[in-house]
């Protein structure tokens, strides 16, 4: 499990401490607090789970379970992009597949790994973003795509990292 | 605040006045799908056009007395036909333009003064070529009936007081007035039953929770639409969400509880904000909180955020979702009815059924069972997606055919190819074929072919559609979602998904065929909750109606619809190879090379046959050999 850097450990701590205060201590604010955690660091680092737990009086392993049960939570750092490729039916009988593999051919993911080297990406499938109108349906940091072929969303990379050069 | 029944009404008369006044009302889609195709833009470009002519006005001002002659320009709900979207409405007169990009806003504005509305953005039939004017004309919404769906894209979701003028709140008024078994007997008597996919019968639910005595209940709505292929519960959350506030208040009254809860799929951020957003202009207006309307009765609402697990729709899982633990179903009995949240009588209605309760208590039990079949009454939203060439979401009474909704309104398959099957229900569902499309959409006729109703997902497939390829993603996706309780489910679900993919890699036995039925059949006996349950439904379903394309693919190696990657081959046929590269550089794993301006050539061992370069040759010249 990858952690938050150390100096940043104290307001790692302290954010979790107002969002327990936000939430209250009982046992029910456990996921919105780990939301709020995932909202924040983008995942969910193994010290602030410990202190969550300990804020809540729950057994550490009790909220690992939590955290390991939802799709949304995520043990690991995610890239600075995150491109969710849906398939739910729609999108799958509309060939979505071939739109993830030209996503992960483009950013250049080998290996099985869903996040690049340099964190810039992290691609995902999807069960269903709910677009189904517009199969197939690629979502890039909640910005949503609709329509999109392997040519299209590879064009729609390319943008990105143009407007990125230019920052 | 709103302090009585009366105020209401009279405040409802006010807001009506005030629509019925203005000069017209623009009203742009602003779904998730309209969104991406970028309708808020064109919000942005037509409220620019309406200042520079003078016409624009907030919906704020439509209670002030003197206003008259102005244009409202609002961002809805869905309107349903994401396929020609972004979509914009102009009413009174219901002009529906489509595919609108905000470089067309100038002539929309100027149509509003001559009358004549701008052709080109009109709806255009694809195969007769008939222009339509009215939205209400075209096919697509002509077959329509729309009742939880009624306001998405005819209001701005965001404004309390337009759901009052379409009589909002009017059913709770309704409901507050009468002793709270009185409306158990309504919504019992209406004969509403679960649109989430059981198909339970709303009132059996609400009578049993009003008949224990505890000091607290609860309500929840279940809007954790999990199932692949259905987003009409997103589309009412985001589209008019005070309609289920309503549902639930009327519920609350009933069963006698004070607390709700709406838990809201992970994946809809733009369904919680609205629905937030809704629920504070409730409070505000005195239509949450305590002493709602003076009647002296107390509700308060809360938003919960799911966090991303399809099992959470089942009821118990849900449950412990809100309470903080692992989304796992508990045994049955007792039922949340009795024993719920906190152990306490909790009701939990899927969205779609709660937007039906305010129209019974509006319009009465007969005005409900007009429409739909005797045994299930009212209507339906379907999601229709796939390979069908309107792609949307309809309303539509119970009982209408297959074909009625995949010909008559979804226009049939797109690229006049034939038709397959149509998969209803999501994972839990299973596969209709031809021989099925004259079967009506109701809860009972679907059950009786295997099929069940499900959230209403209806996901169309075409001859292209590997139906062996679609069972192994359903089994795939139910594995990934099985919580892992019950050892028939998470151990069943994967050994079918590993069985299944073993025929799609063509390594596939006859043999396997018995063995996936067997362990279906088990899975269905030996899991706790619906998703084990259902889980196999679409590989039984489709063994039975499909017996033929599984054949082909465990005894003859060949995936008829050409799809299965284990069990085809591409080339390039030299001859219509023109050496563009094109093929080269969409695939995936770089399985292509060659020189350009001379024939390509594929590495048949480096290919993952994805079908990429397929679609991306311009001359054909990727093809399939056997």
């Amino acid at each position: 499990m990858a952690s938050v850097d150390l100096q940043n450990e104290q307001s790692g701590i302290e954010f979790v401490e107002q969002s327990v205060q936000k939430w209250g201590r009982s046992p029910s604010a456990l996921i919105p607090i780990l939301q709020d955690i995932q909202q924040q660091y983008r995942y969910l680092p193994e010290q602030l789970l410990t202190h969550a737990a300990t804020a809540l009086e729950l057994p550490p392993a009790s909220v690992y379970g939590v955290a390991t049960f939802y799709a949304q939570f995520s043990l690991d750092p995610k890239g600075k992009y995150l491109i969710k490729v849906c398939d739910g039916t729609a999108c799958h009988v509309r060939k979505s597949m071939p739109v993830y593999e030209a996503i992960r051919k483009r950013v250049r993911l080998v290996d099985g790994k869903s996040t690049t080297e340099d964190m810039q990406y992290t691609v995902e499938t999807v069960s269903c973003l709910g677009a189904c109108g517009l199969a197939p349906v690629v979502t890039i940091n909640d910005k949503v795509y609709g329509q999109m072929t392997p040519d299209a969303i590879t064009a729609i990379i390319d943008m990105l990292e143009q407007q990125e050069g230019e920052v | 605040m709103i302090q009585s029944p009366a105020e209401l009404q009279n405040l409802r008369d006010r807001y009506a006045k005030g629509m019925a006044q203005q000069k017209a009302g623009i009203l742009v889609c602003a779904g998730t799908g309209c969104v991406a195709s970028g309708s808020l833009e064109v919000h942005a470009a037509l409220e620019h056009a309406l200042k520079e002519q003078g016409l624009h006005t907030s919906v704020q001002l439509l209670l002030e007395e003197e206003s008259t002659g102005g244009v409202t320009a609002v961002k809805s709900g869905c309107h349903g036909f994401c396929e020609m979207g972004p979509l914009v409405r102009i009413d009174p007169e219901g002009v529906l333009y489509t595919k609108v990009k905000p470089v067309d806003a100038a002539d929309i504005v100027a149509a509003l003064d001559n009358g004549e509305p701008v052709e080109r953005l009109l709806y255009r039939h694809p195969a007769t070529q008939q222009v339509f004017v009215k939205e209400s004309d075209i096919p697509f919404y002509k077959h329509q009936t729309r009742v939880a769906l009624a306001n998405c894209g005819h209001i701005d979701p965001n404004d309390i007081g337009a759901y009052i003028a379409k009589d909002g709140y009017q059913g709770a008024a309704n409901a507050l007035s009468m002793p709270p078994q009185d409306v158990v007997d309504n919504v019992l008597e209406a004969n509403l039953r679960g649109r989430g996919g059981g198909g339970f019968p709303a009132g059996r639910k609400w009578s049993i929770a009003a008949s224990v005595d505890a000091d607290q209940k609860y309500i929840i709505c279940n809007g954790d639409e999990g199932d692949p292929g259905a987003f009409m519960d997103r589309s009412v959350m985001e589209g008019d969400p005070h309609r289920i506030i309503e549902g639930m208040l009327i519920a609350g009254y009933a069963i006698g509880a004070s607390q709700g809860y709406i838990y809201v799929r992970a994946e809809y951020p733009l369904a919680v904000e609205r629905l937030r957003q809704a629920l504070s202009d409730a409070e505000a207006w005195g239509l949450l909180g305590d002493n709602i309307l003076g009647t002296g009765f107390s509700f308060a609402l809360h938003v919960k955020e799911g966090a991303g697990a399809f099992v959470c729709g089942e009821e118990s899982a849900l449950i412990a979702s809100i309470e903080g633990e692992r989304g796992m179903p508990r045994p049955k009995p007792p039922f949340p009815a009795v024993a719920g949240l906190w152990n306490k009588p909790t009701i939990i209605n899927n969205v779609e059924t709660l937007a039906n309760v305010p129209d019974i208590l509006r319009r009465g039990v007969d005005w409900f069972k007009n429409s739909g079949t005797p045994s299930s009454p009212g209507t339906k939203t379907f999601a229709l997606t796939g390979e069908v060439a309107n792609t949307g979401l309809i309303e539509v009474p119970m009982g209408l055919t297959v074909r009625d909704v995949v010909y008559t309104i979804g226009g049939g398959i797109r690229k006049q190819m034939a038709f397959k099957a149509v998969q209803i229900g999501g994972p839990s569902g299973g596969c209709l074929t031809e021989e099925h499309l004259d079967l009506p959409l109701d809860y009972d006729s679907l059950q009786q072919v295997g099929a069940m109703i499900g959230s209403g997902g209806l996901v169309v497939m075409n001859e292209e559609t590997c139906i062996v390829e679609v069972a192994r993603f359903f089994m795939e996706f139910t594995q990934n979602e099985s919580c892992g309780k019950c050892v028939l489910c998470r151990e069943g679900t994967r050994r079918m998904k590993e069985i299944l993919q073993r025929i799609v890699d063509g390594q596939g036995a006859e043999s396997d065929l018995g063995l996936l039925e067997e362990v279906g059949e088990s899975v269905q006996a030996g899991s706790l909750c619906g998703l084990g349950k259902t889980a196999p439904n679409p590989v039984l379903t489709t063994l039975q109606y499909f017996e033929e394309e599984y054949l082909a693919h465990v005894r003859d190696k060949r995936c008829p619809a050409g799809v299965c990657p284990g069990l085809k081959t591409f080339a390039i046929a030299a001859e219509d190879c023109v050496g563009c590269s094109k093929c080269a550089r969409v695939c995936p794993v770089d399985a292509i090379s060659g020189k350009v301006k001379e024939p390509f050539v594929i590495d048949r061992e480096a290919c993952i046959k994805c079908g990429a370069c397929v679609d991306a040759c311009k001359f054909g010249a990727v093809v399939e050999v056997a």
